[in-house]
């Protein structure tokens, strides 16, 4: 297996507060690959790191063979890394379909001058994410809300749809944060389905999530943070086993 | 009762959006010709200028959320740039108008690399402070913008031979530089580069994890809005023949706001309203000149209260100007 995403000595420290701390993993081309951990465990701030959204304060990141440690988060998109969002970041006040649209950013090519002229460039691109964002909403079932207002959408769809704007911008990783939170059974399941279902596309997938039953279901590789410290890195039965997961979930 | 009517207007308005777009062209069109009354058609001409300034405004405010309330000054440096090249210079004035907005543009690259990373309520800060430098070295550097006595002279401008002086003529030079903003404008809007501006507005954050270089793209927003508010400002210099530092005060600014405020940010026609609304309306009760910025101010207090996404806007104003940062 060769690694896609992996970190070294990652740290990140707010103020004294030690949100990540020397936390070394590595994610394999092709897995599914759960972060599991206590609330505050530091779950969030390691994909904010991963994705640029903030700075490290020490340690290494890389991607396939490069390094992106502190890249901003749109050099890491155009890398091929995606990802959806804990507290639902959507474009509200866009339409669905829009919502999509902007994925394609780093596919197309218009620019203001284009547009003002309206040219073949315009006319090419726009098609182009008009038919693949059409696609795009096929594919997580809400081709019938393409022009709802994306606030307007129940708590599921706003996260089926966040999924969908990440897959625009054709990722090889996806990193998902917290896709079933707030569902029910029944949308739990579909999106499971649909992570796999990508996943068996070729998509690494990484997820964090605090149903055990999705992650220990579905997860090649699971890594355990607490405090911001790695506890474990091991497959479902690896780390279930391991007694200071136990320990940091259940206590002494 | 009331509300509800205007509600099913602003429905039947957006149902048949092309025919009334239609209409409102042939209208603005007659409208000199039927308008013999000089001082209506002054206000007329006028009128259509502030709907341009608005809608540059809204494009910054409304379209990518930067709060930029120091837009006067980017008004002011298009008026003077204006003045000052076609006091000097014998050049044909579209080509003046060009340059204007093109250094108005300018400005807003060297005030935008500094301070658009700021976020929300500091951008608008130096935005405001910027505003006051620019009015106060107007009012100071005396060699090139003769102080508080203005430049007088602005020469009438002329095409094909023909002196465009009357207030028809000014009519139809405003009507042609903002029929071709908003046509830009909804152009640029509904492409890759307008849908970057928004989900910046949207979510700056999950705007930038699509891949769009947020500072780039408010950058370019600023540029383009600030050019047409440089344009208006060499328009005003050519249809006044003068210009004086009193004009650009921030009160200008607050007015623009205000428009933009009212007819809904984040559309087109949403300043086209407001515009037209706040400039006509002051003038309606002229006898109290004084006291216009009491209409403005009572104008904002009751949109916000009562339709805080404007007359005609879509998209709640976010009273809260400090975003969220959470993770």
């Amino acid at each position: 297996m060769t690694k896609i995403l992996s970190s070294e000595n990652l740290c990140k420290y707010f103020g004294g507060v030690r949100a990540v701390d020397q936390v070394d993993f590595s994610v394999d081309k092709g897995e599914i690959f759960g972060i599991i951990g206590p609330n505050g465990a530091g779950k969030t701030t390691l994909f904010n790191l991963l994705t640029g959204t903030l700075g490290v304060t020490k340690g290494k990141i890389y991607f396939k063979d490069g390094e992106i440690t502190n890249l901003p988060p749109q050099k890491v998109t155009r890398l091929g890394i995606a990802r959806t969002f804990q507290n639902i970041k959507l474009f509200e006040e866009m339409e669905v379909l829009e919502n999509v649209k902007i994925g394609f950013h780093t596919q197309t090519k218009t620019n203001m001058l284009d547009a003002v002229l309206k040219n073949n460039k315009l006319k090419e691109d726009e098609e182009k994410v008009h038919l693949e964002g059409l696609k795009l909403l096929e594919r997580v079932n809400m081709l019938d809300k393409k022009n709802n207002l994306a606030k307007n959408l129940s708590y599921g769809d706003k996260r089926r749809l966040e999924i969908a704007r990440a897959l625009a911008v054709k990722p090889e990783i996806l990193l998902v944060d917290e896709p079933a939170a707030g569902m029910n059974p029944h949308e739990t399941d579909e999106v499971v389905e649909l992570l796999e279902q990508l996943n068996k596309e070729g998509i690494t997938v990484v997820i964090i999530e605090h149903d055990m039953k999705v992650i220990m279901g579905m997860c090649d590789e699971i890594l355990v943070l607490n405090n911001g410290v790695k506890l474990a890195q091991g497959t479902a039965a690896e780390v279930q086993k391991n007694p200071e997961v136990i320990e940091a979930y259940l206590g002494k | 009762m009331a509300a509800n009517i205007f509600e099913k207007i602003i429905t039947n308005i957006n149902k048949n959006k092309l025919k009334y777009i239609f209409l409102l062209i042939i209208v603005l069109l007659i409208l000199p010709f039927v308008v013999e009354n000089q001082y209506v058609l002054h206000i007329a001409v006028l009128t259509l200028m502030y709907v341009l300034l608005s809608s540059s405004l809204n494009v910054i405010v409304g379209y990518t959320g930067q709060y930029n309330i120091g837009h006067v000054a980017f008004y002011a440096i298009g008026a003077y740039t204006a003045a000052i090249i076609s006091t000097r210079f014998n050049l044909n004035f579209i080509i003046v108008i060009l340059i204007s907005g093109f250094v108005a543009s300018l400005f807003s690259l060297m005030l935008g690399i500094p301070t658009l990373r700021l976020r929300g309520i500091f951008f608008a800060f130096t935005t405001l402070g910027f505003a006051e430098i620019t009015r106060l070295t107007i009012l100071n550097w005396r060699s090139l913008t003769r102080g508080p006595f203005g430049i007088p002279g602005v020469p009438i401008p002329q095409i094909f031979g023909m002196r465009l002086s009357t207030n028809t003529h000014f009519y139809f030079m405003i009507f042609i530089l903002l029929f071709l903003m908003l046509l830009m404008t909804y152009r640029i809007i509904n492409s890759r580069v307008g849908r970057a501006w928004i989900s910046i507005r949207e979510d700056e954050q999950a705007s930038a994890s699509m891949g769009v270089d947020t500072f780039k793209y408010k950058i370019m927003n600023l540029m383009y809005g600030t050019f047409w508010a440089g344009v208006g400002g060499a328009f005003f210099a050519y249809f006044a023949g003068y210009v004086s530092a009193d004009s650009f005060i921030l009160d200008e600014s607050f007015r623009f706001f205000a428009m933009v405020l009212v007819g809904g940010t984040g559309t087109l026609a949403g300043p086209i309203l407001g515009g037209a609304v706040l400039t006509i309306l002051p003038q309606v009760f002229r006898s109290f000149a004084r006291y216009q910025m009491i209409i403005y101010g009572v104008a904002i207090l009751l949109i916000i209260h009562y339709k805080p996404e404007g007359l005609l806007g879509g998209r709640t104003f976010k009273r809260d100007l400090s975003e969220s940062e959470d993770n």
